[in-house]
């Protein structure tokens, strides 16, 4: 009898809940919820960016959600596979080909004609470039990198060089000068390591060359101007300008701090760190500059890096994630996020304020993003890098392979990555 | 009669209630083992990548190829020379290292046994990641503790992660050192069971330590080193996080396992289908060494 007494009141308990859940269910759907993942720190720090956004637009909430950078491929495919993808996210733009070719992200030219915040005029052409398939725009650049040459003016000063070189043939000089000035010690003028592809298709995109051709169906790596770009970078290692492990070097900032090497081609992401690392009396004595070109006529490119906001295909909040990336993409709030977490401002008109105009280190940067480049836009891209372009370099720095035999393999080699690609264009 | 029916009507409701109690583990072993399995095994006949996760009119099945270009990939054939390498040179230097220590710590002249077990386990259960870390830093070529060392004995400075000789017996010594602790805990197990009056009986006889290691010790301990050595092989030919950590495969792609190879293609690349077909070539090859190890040992015993 008691125990009939208990379960009637478990039992109404539970109906309670049930209904209580319900009751709270009801009343947060007036309110639409949307889904933004955020790679990385700025994953962490846009969630301070977000209060703002949801005061200005009551009635949509944006819940917020890190993924570590190491893993965020992985999981946004699996995310993807699985139908879990967030209404909005973050991807680096070199994985947008990717994305698009899974069908996972949104056109937005809709968004983008009816947009009285967002448009293609307000951004550095070559970045917008990266999320514009057959002109189809799949993402709005958020904010933005590239690679520059960060050196070390008080060694260039001793090698009679007063401002930064302009040409490959003056970088090659000024190289070897500074390894002469080291004579007998063991340091280096500059460091390439083996495993960043980017310098080597930096200085082939320069040198003008296609690294793909046909419709990014077949490799072009073995033509003259990337063979040329190539064997140029080779050089340095042939010539000991630059050291070849990469193990040698466990910490770029205290290497360049111990001018174990005096130039080194990288992103604003290092900012910071080299400023940690040369305190003291090399406070001042670095700087970056605008890399150099093939030759005088030429303005040497780089490339053309950063983060891009998307909205998933399958989001039933097209419109509320739109008003989030607009939001997101105002001068102030860019701005805003700039100070959060240093990520250079995609929108042109956030570099105005003073915080960027007044940064030496900043000048650099401005002046090689109107020169930056989108990498071949394919997902196969970074398995072609990575994979093989780097493996190749290696083979060639340790002399296992001459250039030409090198570029030859590193051509079959994608040409065979390539072919899956090649069946779906033809079907 | 009736007695025995009354006894098979027990018996069966027995077997029923034992699937019963069975049956989580079994399902959970059919959805998270046996499924994954042979769709693995499917799709490594099939070119199953990127393309083929947004649409599945991208998919081909493709028979045998996969496992035809990993036979001709000089990648492959790399990574599983350097597998080999590790299995062959690691493993039993793991054994004698394990054994020693338990010897060691088992022997009567030892003391404060419990802090020394404790220290060589310690490696163990550390994260790998945090070991990595500080052994990056003793094989560093200009500031480590190693070269260092050597230097006392005018031996130059070795890049011994960057070198391609010597990018592997690097990571031996230190997975070794990382993994050592775990056998020789089984080890002293093995060691404590074998009965005190063998070694009482051999003293009496007038045998010495080295007689009594061999005839008495080595022999009792003889399934233990069976059990060990299997769990070991297999262990090692699935070498991974330590190249990934210390190497990423290079230099020159001297330290690229075949685990290590198969994430690659499968993780970064999505190349599903490929990455199936190494997983099942290695299965093969671990299945094989298993099958011959178990026949080697009971040949010799």
């Amino acid at each position: 009898m008691e125990s009939s007494i208990i379960k009637m009141k478990l039992f109404k308990s539970i109906i309670g809940l049930f209904v209580f859940v319900n009751l709270s269910c009801s009343e947060s759907s007036k309110e639409i919820v949307i889904d933004f993942w955020g790679l990385g720190s700025e994953g962490e720090f846009v969630k301070l960016l977000i209060p703002k956004f949801e005061a200005e637009n009551p009635g949509i909430k944006v819940k917020v959600q890190m993924a570590p950078w190491t893993a965020a491929q992985e999981k946004l495919i699996s995310a993807f596979a699985s139908d879990n993808l967030p209404d909005v996210f973050q991807l680096g733009n070199t994985w947008i080909p990717q994305f698009a070719q899974l069908d996972g992200i949104s056109e937005l030219s809709e968004f983008i004609h009816s947009s009285k915040i967002i448009n293609k005029e307000n951004y550095f052409s070559g970045i917008w470039d990266t999320n514009v398939l057959d002109s189809l725009v799949f993402g709005i650049p958020w904010y933005i990198d590239t690679r520059v040459l960060f050196y070390r003016k008080d060694v260039f000063e001793k090698a009679g060089f007063t401002s930064p070189p302009k040409t490959w043939n003056e970088l090659y000089k000024l190289s070897k000068k500074i390894k002469a000035n080291h004579k007998g010690e063991e340091k280096y003028a500059i460091f390439i390591a083996t495993n960043e592809w980017a310098n080597f298709i930096i200085f082939g995109l320069q040198n003008g060359a296609e690294i793909l051709k046909n419709n990014n169906t077949y490799a072009n790596f073995s033509s003259d101007k990337f063979t040329e770009a190539f064997s140029y970078l080779v050089n340095y290692y042939k010539e000991k300008l630059t050291p070849l492990g990469v193990s040698q070097v466990t910490n770029v900032y205290q290497a360049f701090a111990e001018e174990y090497f005096s130039m080194y081609i990288s992103g604003p992401w290092n900012i910071n760190e080299f400023k940690k690392w040369m305190t003291g009396s090399l406070q001042d004595k670095w700087s970056t500059a605008a890399l150099p070109g093939p030759n005088e006529n030429i303005k040497g490119v780089s490339l053309a890096g950063g983060s891009s906001l998307v909205i998933s295909q399958k989001s039933k909040h097209k419109k509320e994630a739109w008003k989030l990336i607009e939001y997101l993409s105002k001068p102030e709030t860019q701005i805003e996020f700039y100070h959060l977490v240093n990520d250079l401002p995609a929108v042109k008109e956030a570099w105005k304020d003073s915080s960027l105009s007044n940064n030496i280190y900043m000048k650099a940067f401005y002046e090689q993003f109107n020169y930056v480049v989108a990498t071949p836009k394919i997902p196969e891209w970074e398995q072609i890098v990575f994979s093989k372009l780097q493996q190749y370099v290696e083979l060639a720095a340790r002399n296992v392979l001459t250039v030409k035999e090198a570029l030859k393999k590193l051509d079959d080699d994608v040409n065979v990555i390539l072919e899956k690609r090649r069946w779906m264009l033809s079907k | 009669m009736k007695n025995a029916e009354s006894k098979l009507d027990k018996y069966k409701t027995g077997v029923s209630a034992a699937y019963l109690f069975l049956a989580p583990a079994l399902v959970s072993i059919l959805v998270f083992f046996f499924i994954p399995v042979i769709s693995a095994f499917i799709i490594s006949f099939t070119d199953f990548d990127i393309y083929s996760l947004g649409s599945y009119s991208n998919l081909r099945f493709i028979g045998l190829k996969n496992y035809i270009d990993l036979f001709n990939n000089p990648l492959f054939w790399t990574s599983l020379k350097n597998t080999f390498y590790f299995v062959l040179v690691a493993s039993p230097l793991s054994i004698f290292v394990s054994l020693g220590a338990a010897l060691l710590l088992n022997s009567k002249l030892v003391r404060f046994k419990a802090i020394f077990r404790l220290a060589y386990f310690i490696p163990v259960v550390t994260t790998l990641v945090a070991v990595a870390i500080i052994w990056r830093f003793i094989y560093h070529p200009r500031f480590g503790i190693l070269n260092y060392l050597l230097s006392f004995a005018g031996i130059n400075p070795i890049d011994w992660l960057g070198d391609p000789f010597w990018a592997m017996p690097s990571i031996i010594l230190m997975s070794i050192w990382k993994n050592f602790g775990y056998n020789m805990i089984i080890f002293i197990a093995g060691l404590q069971n074998i009965p005190e009056h063998l070694y009482e009986a051999a003293v009496l006889e007038g045998a010495n330590g080295w007689q009594q290691f061999k005839k008495i010790t080595l022999p009792m301990l003889a399934p233990t080193t069976v059990f060990i050595s299997i769990i070991t092989m297999i262990g090692n030919f699935q070498l991974f996080a330590e190249p990934y950590v210390m190497t990423q495969g290079g230099p020159l792609n001297k330290t690229l396992s075949v685990v290590q190879y198969m994430y690659q293609e499968g993780f970064r690349w999505w190349n599903m289908g490929y990455s199936a077909s190494i997983a099942f070539v290695l299965f093969i090859i671990i299945f094989a060494g298993t099958m011959l190890q178990l026949k080697i040992q009971k040949h010799s015993a």
